[in-house]
């Protein structure tokens, strides 16, 4: 009874990362979806190591924490990072993957590089590099939250926009470019678009988990419906219901962090959804299965008396 | 200080080629992000031996961490076998959730027990020689370096005795299993030693950085050559360069070591990017250029092959008025005129340019083709 109450009584703090988490969930479920149909759920792991450096020169060079001007330098590295893998890709047969895999690393081991330069300056102001990898929701403030709402939701609505056209450039390229569709300047778009969701992540659920942000709510989403726009709408649903259920299980008990834990309830979802969904759910598979097996024994065995009885 | 030195690049060096080989085969299969997955999806094999050992240096560290490496590829494999999700999203679900159980675990029950989520996820280079390998009193350097020696050693007999197997599978899985090779085995084979390999070396690089050293070398050296034995050669040269150049810049700027070392194979990357032979940046712009001036100088040729020896041949040969046969722009012309004649393709008379009987032949085997 206790714990309703204070489930009920949702103190401030508390509201504030819920509504931060949700609205992350939301802007990154929805734009995860286009990754995750583009095959290219993993680029969001590569953004988000590659923004490190981004961070770390913006520092420097200001010298502030302010949170939009880190953002910036985050968004701009992880801008330059998808670009080097998307030239790369381009122009020699080294294949997506290890692009993405060189990208992330050396950018982000580039990231320490300039990390340990800023210690050494012994700057008490500096970026913790534990926020940078882990994410601190607890420290999501309200201005944070107005923040992750305007961008988040420019986002969005570039993302409506061009609703049309990112449709076409997911499920057919070929044709887009062929009826005359920008389509290099589309795929700079939407990468844009991701870069965003990844940078206003980074603070609530940190570098290593917001690939997971991307990929988990849009994957469960994919299991309920053949629709982009159910799909897209879904995938923003479960993000947010990933968002608010960490920060309120969290809140429960103590040193849980939030981070993971909203990593965590995003699995769940995706495994009820991989389970469950109508029709492509693995047990509704199973149910079909044995459905047809005793559809077939029963047609088999009456095949097989049907020559007996009339031996007789 | 000097052993520190050596210690420290010797240790950079093993851990580089050991992380290469095996990497090699990786690039070439197109599953350099497994890497990804298994060096942060080992967390909670690493924190749960932890807890029952209460020692980060036991061996059953190792091999909890191997044990969740390969748990981790098995994960993949079976998600991506309902036929639900592709191969890149079940990677992307894969490792955040495991890695997630990890540091929950860690931050609720490992407070007070000394379990450093930076150096799990950073790794130190510098303290290595610190820990070392004692046996009877006498120093056998430090436990990082026989670590590494001998994950390295291992990686060596696997590639060596499987050579021929693990080149048929990489490169045509599906005749491989025609002729009776067991790709899956070969398969889990591979991504064992990679576990094991990727445990080691997190230890002394750090996780995300163990990718830098499993991926650069080997797509650095895929650039620069189309043999597999070449391409495991020079992966090793280039990962220990990496690895000695990477030691002594963050020597002189007193900077991270592993991110030193995988800053400059993201520079060594590149440079080769810029310059190989062949399938370099630079390469294929001069090729570009000289495909558009070899171009425009057959243009030419054909131009004068095809009124050669008619009446209007004087007229359509003069050098005057060639751009506007041509419809090209008078500079150009000039250029591509001045190319032609330093191929001997045509000679010039005071205003007339005549084919010589090379230009003859490029505008026979033009028009023929």
């Amino acid at each position: 009874m206790q714990n309703l109450s204070t489930l009920i009584h949702l103190d401030y703090t508390l509201m504030i990362v819920g509504i931060g988490a949700a609205l992350l969930g939301t802007v990154s479920g929805a734009l995860g979806t286009y990754a995750v149909l583009r095959r290219q759920s993993l680029l969001g792991d590569a953004i988000s190591h590659a923004a490190l450096p981004g961070i770390a020169i913006a520092f420097l060079l200001t010298g502030s924490k302010t949170p939009l001007i880190l953002v910036l330098g985050a968004a701009i590295a992880g801008w330059l990072g998808t670009l080097l893998i998307i030239s790369i890709v381009r122009l020699t047969r080294i294949k997506y993957d290890s692009a993405l895999g060189i990208v992330l690393s050396t950018f982000f081991g580039f990231g320490l590089v300039l990390h340990t330069l800023i210690q050494r300056t012994g700057n008490a102001n500096q970026a913790g590099l534990d926020t940078f990898l882990f994410g601190q929701a607890a420290t999501i403030l309200g201005r944070d939250v107005l923040t992750i709402g305007i961008l988040g939701g420019i986002a969005l609505i570039i993302m409506l926009v061009f609703w049309k056209e990112l449709k076409l450039l997911v499920f057919d390229e070929g044709f887009a470019a062929s009826i005359g569709f920008p389509t290099r300047a589309l795929d700079v778009l939407l990468t844009s678009l991701l870069v965003i969701a990844i940078v206003l992540g980074l603070q609530a659920v940190g570098a290593v988990l917001m690939s997971a942000m991307l990929v988990a709510p849009a994957v469960a989403a994919r299991q309920w419906t053949n629709r982009l726009r159910l799909m897209v709408f879904l995938a923003a649903c479960f993000g947010a219901l990933a968002g608010v259920s960490g920060t309120v299980i969290s809140s429960t008990a103590s040193r849980i962090p939030t981070g993971p834990t909203i990593v965590l309830c995003a699995t769940v979802v995706v495994g009820f959804s991989i389970a469950f969904a109508p029709n492509r759910g693995l047990v509704w598979d199973q149910i079909r299965h044995r459905r047809n097996r005793r559809g077939l024994k029963t047609a088999t065995d009456g095949l097989l008396k049907q020559p007996q009885q009339g031996k007789k | 200080m000097i052993h520190a030195h050596l210690d420290i690049q010797l240790i950079a060096i093993v851990t580089a080629v050991a992380c290469a080989l095996p990497g090699v085969f990786l690039v070439l299969r197109r599953m350099t992000l497994m890497s990804d997955a298994i060096s942060h999806a080992i967390l909670p094999g690493i924190v749960l031996a932890f807890f029952l050992t209460e020692s980060l240096s036991s061996p059953l560290l190792i091999l909890a961490a191997a044990g969740t490496g390969v748990l981790t590829v098995l994960f993949v494999e079976l998600l991506q076998r309902t036929k639900l999700v592709k191969e890149d999203a079940a990677i992307g679900l894969t490792f955040p959730a495991l890695f997630s159980i990890g540091v929950i675990l860690i931050s609720r029950f490992a407070g007070n027990v000394h379990l450093d989520m930076d150096a799990v996820l950073l790794g130190e280079l510098a303290y290595a020689p610190l820990n070392r390998l004692k046996v009877f009193g006498y120093d056998l350097g430090p436990v990082a370096l026989s670590v590494m020696g001998g994950i390295l050693g291992l990686n060596l007999v696997f590639i060596l005795l499987f050579y021929k197997e693990l080149k048929l599978v990489t490169f045509d899985a599906s005749l491989a299993a025609a002729l009776g090779f067991a790709p899956t085995l070969l398969h889990y084979g591979l991504m064992t030693f990679v576990s094991v390999t990727v445990v080691g070396a997190f230890d002394a690089v750090g996780s995300i950085l163990v990718v830098a050293l499993i991926a650069g070398p080997p797509a650095t050296a895929y650039l620069m050559t189309d043999k597999l034995s070449r391409m495991l050669i020079l992966s090793a040269i280039i990962g220990s360069v990496n690895a000695v150049s990477g030691y002594w810049v963050a020597f002189l700027f007193d900077v991270s070591i592993a991110g030193s070392i995988a800053t400059m194979t993201l520079l060594i990357f590149c440079f080769i990017f810029l310059v190989v032979p062949n399938r370099g940046l630079i390469a294929i712009a001069r090729r570009h250029a000289r495909q558009k001036w070899e171009f425009a100088q057959t243009m030419l040729v054909i131009h004068l092959f095809n009124h050669e020896g008619l009446p209007e041949a004087e007229a359509e040969s003069a050098i005057e008025g060639l751009h506007e046969h041509l419809s090209w722009d008078p500079s150009f012309t000039n250029q591509v005129v001045r190319y032609a004649l330093h191929n001997r393709c045509v000679s010039q008379t005071e205003t007339q340019l005549t084919l010589t009987e090379r230009g003859r032949a490029v505008a026979q085997q033009a028009l023929v083709e």
